[in-house]
């Protein structure tokens, strides 16, 4: 049953991808101003949205392991940290790419760009913390800290375009708070490839925890090997 | 199709990214199952082992 639930979400999640590809190079319009280049805007926000939800997800479990003590919850955090870190990195790269025709530079030091950056190497951190610490419950009630306090960082994203002079686009409500986007099939091609990449999201997260209780199954029977071998040379 | 590189670049970094990541997980999932299994097996051979050792000691 699990199983084959699995395999039924990764061939929606394909689908769905295949779908939001043929969207934004075949069937979406040319926005106005930007024209061919502006179709990045597609997947950057929906790696966007994803790799934001990832961090809540962090916070979420982290605040949820603290509370409970349960390794799952731990197991959750670390798993969307590092699904969200692989996404906030395809944000970084997407956006830098799309900034040099219309900007005229890869990169700028621009709000939102910043703590975006900020994000990303706050979670790098976290990461880094992760897989250079062994995994005892003190280092991952101090990364469950960390987690919570770094996703602050991700309402500080959101809401930088309205908070700072900004030349960052606020495209899907504009700073006039009208709408962004001039075309019905710009907001459906949008909205399918926040489905695909939700999906993606959900996938990886699967995939990833269900790495980690592996890694902690081993861990056990590493541990009844260690006691079967003291037991024999006794 | 004005700057149709800048989107093309765009699109075969996300793709090569998200299958490398994919690859990755999978490749680090097999390794971590095969050590799970040859783990399972070498315990279960001093499980019997350690199970059959006061046997031997009393019948010697």
């Amino acid at each position: 049953m699990a199983r084959s639930l699995s395999v039924l979400g990764r061939l929606l999640t394909v689908l769905l991808m295949l779908t939001a590809i043929f969207m934004v190079f075949a069937w979406v319009p040319n926005e106005a101003e930007q024209g061919l280049v502006q179709r990045i805007f597609y997947f950057h926000v929906a790696c966007a949205w994803v790799a934001f939800a990832a961090f809540a997800l962090v916070a979420v479990g982290g605040i949820f392991f603290l509370w409970l003590g349960q390794t799952v919850f731990d197991d959750l955090a670390y798993a969307a940290a590092e699904t969200g870190m692989l996404f906030c990195t395809l944000v970084l790269i997407t956006g830098s790419i799309w900034a040099k025709p219309i900007w005229g530079t890869w990169w700028t030091w621009d709000s939102r760009l910043t703590t975006t950056l900020i994000l990303w190497m706050l979670y790098g951190g976290y990461l880094l913390l992760r897989a250079l610490s062994e995994p005892t419950p003190q280092i991952a009630r101090f990364a469950a800290v960390f987690g919570i306090v770094a996703a602050a960082d991700v309402p500080v994203i959101i809401v930088s375009v309205r908070l700072w002079r900004t030349i960052h686009p606020a495209v899907i409500v504009t700073r006039e708070g009208t709408h962004g986007l001039e075309d019905p099939r710009m907001v459906i091609t949008l909205l399918v490839s926040l489905a695909a990449f939700t999906a993606l999201l959900v996938w990886f997260l699967t995939l990833r925890m269900a790495m980690l209780r592996d890694a902690d199954r081993l861990q056990t029977l590493m541990r009844n090997i260690a006691l079967a071998e003291a037991a024999l040379e006794d | 199709m004005e700057h149709f590189p800048y989107l093309l670049a765009a699109y075969s970094i996300i793709f090569v990214l998200i299958a490398l990541y994919v690859i990755f997980l999978q490749s680090r999932q097999a390794r971590l199952r095969n050590r799970i299994r040859a783990a399972e097996a070498r315990l279960a051979r001093l499980d019997e082992t350690v199970a059959r050792r006061p046997r031997d000691a009393a019948s010697s």
